[in-house]
């Protein structure tokens, strides 16, 4: 019933014990698993078409419809709730988590042990002072305190949100991004169709920011989950890193 | 009269160089102006010049058609409560913006925007004009202006909500309140040239005006065309509204309450108004866009919400005095 669970469950779960994920785990904006999730029938977090499946177990997120997740519950269908993971160290307990519902506590060590090992390799390395501003839609910035926050960190890279207090994240104006001339700019992907929210990654501002300092669009879908492909975030920030301080 | 001009116009000049000092990066005044002024490289130029020049320049023009708008408006229709974004122009001038960016129009061409909400206010006043006619009372002009204004409003938010984008509907609010946060010299000159366009129409009819407030009959026979006066307040107004909404969004009760103030000042002249209400309604925004800056600087509060808790009390208040002359 929720993206991320979504993506953490079909990693582990065995052929045909998966019955269903959530639209968003299709959408190829969301997700970073889209092309696997097509296999799955899709739901929309409803409790009816859910129960009409007769799953043995629901995994939902903490975020998912509460009205929904306690209807299935009345219903008698068991709900796991796993909380979002808020940093990179809570990814291997939520592998953990998900694999102990389906009953894949093996796969789920072996995939949880080797995150950490990954991180661990990618974390080391040193600091060369490089500073980074994640700048999504209205103005919003990420801290340390966030699962993107710390995919910055892991990479090298320091969080020029921290410098003006908004560790946990939160709307940063115009003019404090413009005050804090970060080396780079880290805004999502636009999508389809305008919207005022994303023109404002368009102001002239961010554009004089970006062509003074390294301009990178990543992937939203790998930031959002506490998965496995997060390092795959950490890794392509790492790697722009690398050639931003060899310029 | 002239006292009362320079006046207003010292108190825009104040409050302009006020809302250029305020904001949430820490830039000391002097440095500020020196930089907006002089240039320079690093930040502090980029946010005088980029962020909070446009954002001056755009409550003057804005404020300033609102103001000028309800002025005329109320002297043509002869009643106080007439103002454009309560009779539902501002809300069509923004569902026109809306439907030029969300069909892709304002992309491929990007006076499509101003455009759009040009025509979606054109059509409204046109509407309202003829609904409430220049004799028509309170009652046809407020049921027509929320009839206006809830088709435009929900239309507006069906499009937003069919939007494929996820925050999309998060923009209903920015459209009905209106807000100036993080706009851009484009859009300065996106609002300019038709807000002067439509003030070019608009002053020269104080003349007019002043001879409608003895009647039709007497206004004709001293030489005022009714008709083009008609047209000219239309389109003048459709201008003004549709430059300022297209970029700013939908920004209520400045032409309801600036006019209403200044009235007694200027002796019931509908043509000394117009121009003490542009400069009323100028500073009325820019004071409204310090506060929402100084209030809630985190939140994006709206400038509607502020432009509202002001100006809908003293609506309530025309509507009692009315009741009471039993009208």
């Amino acid at each position: 019933m929720n993206v991320c669970t979504d993506q953490l469950a079909m990693m582990l779960a065995d052929p045909g014990q998966l019955l269903s994920v959530s639209a968003f785990a299709t959408d190829p904006r969301m997700s970073s698993m889209p092309e696997e999730a097509a296999a799955y029938r899709v739901n929309h977090g409803r409790a009816e078409e859910i129960y009409t499946m007769r799953p043995d177990l629901v995994i939902a997120g903490a975020f998912s419809n509460r009205q929904s997740v306690d209807m299935l519950r009345r219903l008698g269908v068991e709900v796991v709730v796993v909380e979002p993971a808020y940093g990179l160290d809570d990814v291997p307990d939520r592998i953990r988590e998900v694999g102990r519902a389906l009953g894949q506590g093996d796969r789920a060590g072996r995939m949880a042990r080797a995150f950490e090992e990954r991180l661990a390799r990618l974390r080391s390395g040193r600091d060369d002072g490089l500073r980074a501003a994640l700048y999504y839609a209205n103005g919003y910035t990420s801290g340390g305190k966030t699962l993107a926050g710390q995919i910055l960190q892991a990479a090298g890279f320091r969080n020029v949100a921290e410098e003006v207090g908004l560790s946990n994240g939160g709307t940063m104006p115009l003019e404090v991004l413009a005050m804090t001339a970060p080396d780079a700019i880290i805004t999502g992907r636009p999508h389809a169709g305008a919207a005022r929210a994303e023109a404002i990654l368009d102001h002239p501002v961010v554009r004089a920011l970006r062509a003074e300092s390294a301009d990178m669009v990543v992937p939203d879908t790998d930031w959002v989950c506490g998965t496995p492909h997060a390092l795959d975030a950490v890794a392509a920030l790492r790697e722009a890193r690398l050639a931003l301080a060899a310029r | 009269m002239s006292r009362l001009t320079l006046a207003l116009s010292l108190l825009v000049l104040a409050l302009a160089v006020l809302s250029l000092v305020l904001g949430p990066a820490d830039i000391p005044a002097a440095e500020g102006l020196r930089a907006l002024l002089a240039g320079g490289e690093g930040p502090v130029p980029l946010v005088m010049r980029e962020v909070r020049l446009p954002r001056m320049i755009l409550a003057i023009v804005i404020g300033g058609s609102l103001g000028l708008a309800g002025a005329a408006m109320q002297g043509y229709l002869r009643n106080p409560l007439a103002e454009p974004g309560l009779v539902g122009i501002s809300g069509t001038a923004a569902l026109g913006a809306v439907l030029t960016l969300h069909t892709g129009l304002a992309a491929l061409w990007p006076l499509a925007l101003p455009a759009g909400a040009l025509a979606g206010a054109g059509l409204a006043v046109a509407l309202v004009m003829t609904l409430a006619g220049p004799r028509g009372g309170s009652l046809t002009l407020i049921l027509a202006g929320i009839a206006i204004s809830a088709m435009a409003g929900a239309l507006t938010s069906l499009v937003l909500n069919l939007s494929p984008n996820p925050y999309a509907a998060n923009e209903i609010v920015f459209w009905m309140m209106g807000s100036l946060a993080d706009r851009s010299m484009l859009h300065v000159w996106l609002a300019l040239p038709l807000s002067l366009l439509g003030w070019a129409m608009i002053l020269p009819l104080g003349r007019g005006l002043d001879a409608l407030t003895l009647g039709e009959d007497a206004a004709g026979s001293m030489g005022v065309s009714l008709t083009r006066l008609r047209w000219l307040l239309v389109l003048g107004t459709a201008c003004v509204v549709g430059a300022g909404t297209a970029v700013a969004g939908a920004i209520g009760f400045v032409g309801l309450v600036v006019p209403h103030l200044l009235r007694p000042l200027v002796g019931a002249r509908p043509s000394a108004l117009l121009g003490a209400s542009a400069l009323g309604g100028a500073a009325m925004l820019l004071a409204a866009d310090i506060a929402v800056r100084l209030v809630l600087p985190e939140r994006d509060l709206k400038l509607g919400v502020v432009t509202a808790l002001v100006g809908a009390p003293l609506f309530l208040h025309l509507i009692y005095r009315l009741r009471k002359e039993g009208l």
